[in-house]
């Protein structure tokens, strides 16, 4: 059954969450893909929003993440400078779960200009807790759509910093999903392409990645989405920010 | 003593032109009522903090009070961006001073409790290079940690469920950064939902926000969070932040939305008025009946 581009990343993104851990969870897809992964294989996934909601189980895919909903469901809502200093600072979170309009080979994501800083071509949202999820949380997984433009040599501004130049940082960036397929970083702290999606060839991956993108000695494919993932998916974005 | 002025009169009476003002609220308990009263009044020159500037600092920035935002978060979660602060900032119109989310509440926690700085281990990015952020030494070790600088408002406006008579205010959910906000600000100014006596609210000691004598006024304002919410009473309007990315792409239509609804407007009544009953139903509907 065919899947569009965000409904396949969401779904790749939330086979990374592992069942118990801690995910500090940005708006958008990453949303949607942790909430598939608490529907399915990771019923104790434990959410986690910047506005300091801990342990959400929203009963439909919320638009904000200060939703009501968010708060009805949670354990506890925190005050924000107590969930970034005392929980996200101090290595609680397990996984950092992030988007933004560009990635590098580095991992640094820019969510804050296309452009010049001063004289932007695009000014986007800005880091919010991306920055600080980024320094912070044991590993990140990032989740873009493989647009070249999102891909470039070197993004536009670093938001959210990856790997530095030469090393491989232990809570750097751990995985980018795309729609071609998806990476991990090598022991250079490089970006590395393992597996490709169902149909999908190496050289259009190449084509659409700004720089020689360093591939896996076996490339492998990623399992096209089964029926349950499917229907979750479908579930969550039927109610997205309705009005129940 | 806690002031009880009604809203229009407290932001003349406590909101100058050229102030600093943060406008809490995180999604939740936004203060739409002040803010839309001071577009009314026709303040200038003001530096606006939150660290999620929200519609509402988009409505603000449209009607041209601000010279200045301090921010770290200037989307529209779920939706996209604001259009108006983007097209202000892309111009060249405004002054911005630019944070993450723990740089900003952490200038909120040095700015309540009084000091200077406030450190924090976040990594450096485009925008601590931009504007650099300084170390200290540890004095108990060789560490260096970085720091950034106490944020203290002139006047923190703030929206609430509840105040009694002397000023205690009241309120439960999502707070984020509201009471550092309040706390490092020089003079607090409150809207809430209702005021109740004192023998209600007493017992409900674990949801006090802030005691009377840390608020100079309180007005009241129901549905002055509105079309954020306030937990339990009514919920987020939804359709009216997805409605206003289309909106506030055209400036045209942002002049007629402030026209129809701010400055057509004479308080906050007469702006619920303005709309769809049925809405305002549904949401009050929605936040009761989940509890």
């Amino acid at each position: 059954m065919p899947v569009d581009a965000q409904g396949r990343l969401a779904i790749v993104g939330a086979r990374l969450l592992r069942d118990g851990e801690r995910v500090l969870v940005g708006v958008g897809t990453p949303n949607l893909a942790a909430n598939i992964a608490k529907r399915l294989h990771a019923p104790r996934l434990v959410l986690i929003y910047e506005s300091g909601v801990i342990d959400a189980y929203p009963p439909r895919l919320p638009l904000s993440i200060g939703d009501p909903d968010l708060v009805r469901t949670s354990l506890c809502v925190l005050p924000i400078h107590d969930l970034f200093s005392q929980y996200l600072q101090t290595g609680w979170i397990d996984v950092g779960f992030l988007g933004g309009a560009q990635i590098d080979r580095r991992g640094n994501l820019n969510s804050t200009v296309i452009g010049s800083y001063a004289h932007p071509k695009a000014r986007l949202a800005g880091s919010g807790g991306a920055a600080d999820i980024a320094s912070f949380a044991r590993r990140t997984i990032v989740l873009m759509p493989h647009d070249p433009r999102r891909f470039p040599a070197a993004v536009d501004f670093v938001t959210s910093p990856g790997h530095p130049e030469g090393r491989r940082r232990p809570n750097g960036p751990a995985a980018v999903v795309t729609d071609l397929g998806l990476f991990d970083y090598d022991e250079d702290g490089e970006m590395r392409l393992t597996a490709l999606h169902e149909g999908v060839d190496l050289a259009e991956v190449q084509g659409r990645t700004g720089w020689p993108m360093r591939v896996a000695p076996h490339l492998e494919e990623i399992p096209p989405p089964t029926p349950q993932e499917l229907e979750a998916l479908a579930e969550l974005r039927r109610t997205e920010g309705a009005t129940p | 003593m806690t002031r009880f002025l009604p809203l229009e009169d407290a932001v003349r009476e406590y909101v100058h032109d050229g102030d600093v003002l943060y406008l809490a609220g995180f999604t939740h308990l936004i203060p739409f009522a002040f803010g839309h009263e001071i577009i009314r009044q026709g303040l200038q020159h003001l530096t606006l903090c939150r660290a999620t500037p929200d519609l509402l600092y988009d409505q603000m920035l449209a009607a041209g009070v601000a010279d200045r935002v301090v921010f770290s978060y200037a989307g529209n979660p779920g939706v996209g961006n604001l259009p108006v602060f983007r097209r202000v900032v892309e111009a060249g119109e405004i002054g911005i001073e630019e944070y993450t989310h723990f740089e900003l509440v952490a200038r909120l926690a040095a700015g309540a409790a009084g000091l200077p700085f406030w450190p924090l281990r976040s990594l450096e990015n485009d925008l601590s290079l931009r504007r650099p952020r300084p170390k200290v030494r540890s004095p108990f070790g060789d560490e260096e940690v970085p720091v950034v600088p106490a944020l203290n408002p002139d006047v923190t406006l703030l929206h609430a469920h509840a105040a009694d008579e002397d000023g205690n205010i009241y309120a439960r959910g999502l707070l984020g950064e509201v009471r550092e906000a309040a706390l490092a600000a020089r003079l607090v100014i409150a809207s809430v939902e209702e005021v109740l006596p004192a023998s209600e609210l007493r017992k409900d000691r674990d949801h006090l926000l802030l005691p009377g004598f840390r608020v100079t006024n309180v007005s009241l304002a129901p549905w002055g969070a509105h079309p954020s919410y306030v937990h339990g009473l009514y919920d987020r309007d939804t359709t009216f932040y997805t409605e206003w990315d289309a909106l506030a792409r055209d400036p045209a239509s942002v002049a007629a939305w402030l026209e129809q609804f701010v400055y057509g407007v004479k308080d906050r009544d007469d702006y619920l008025r303005q709309l769809p009953q049925d809405r305002l139903a549904a949401l009050k509907e929605a936040a009761r009946r989940a509890g």
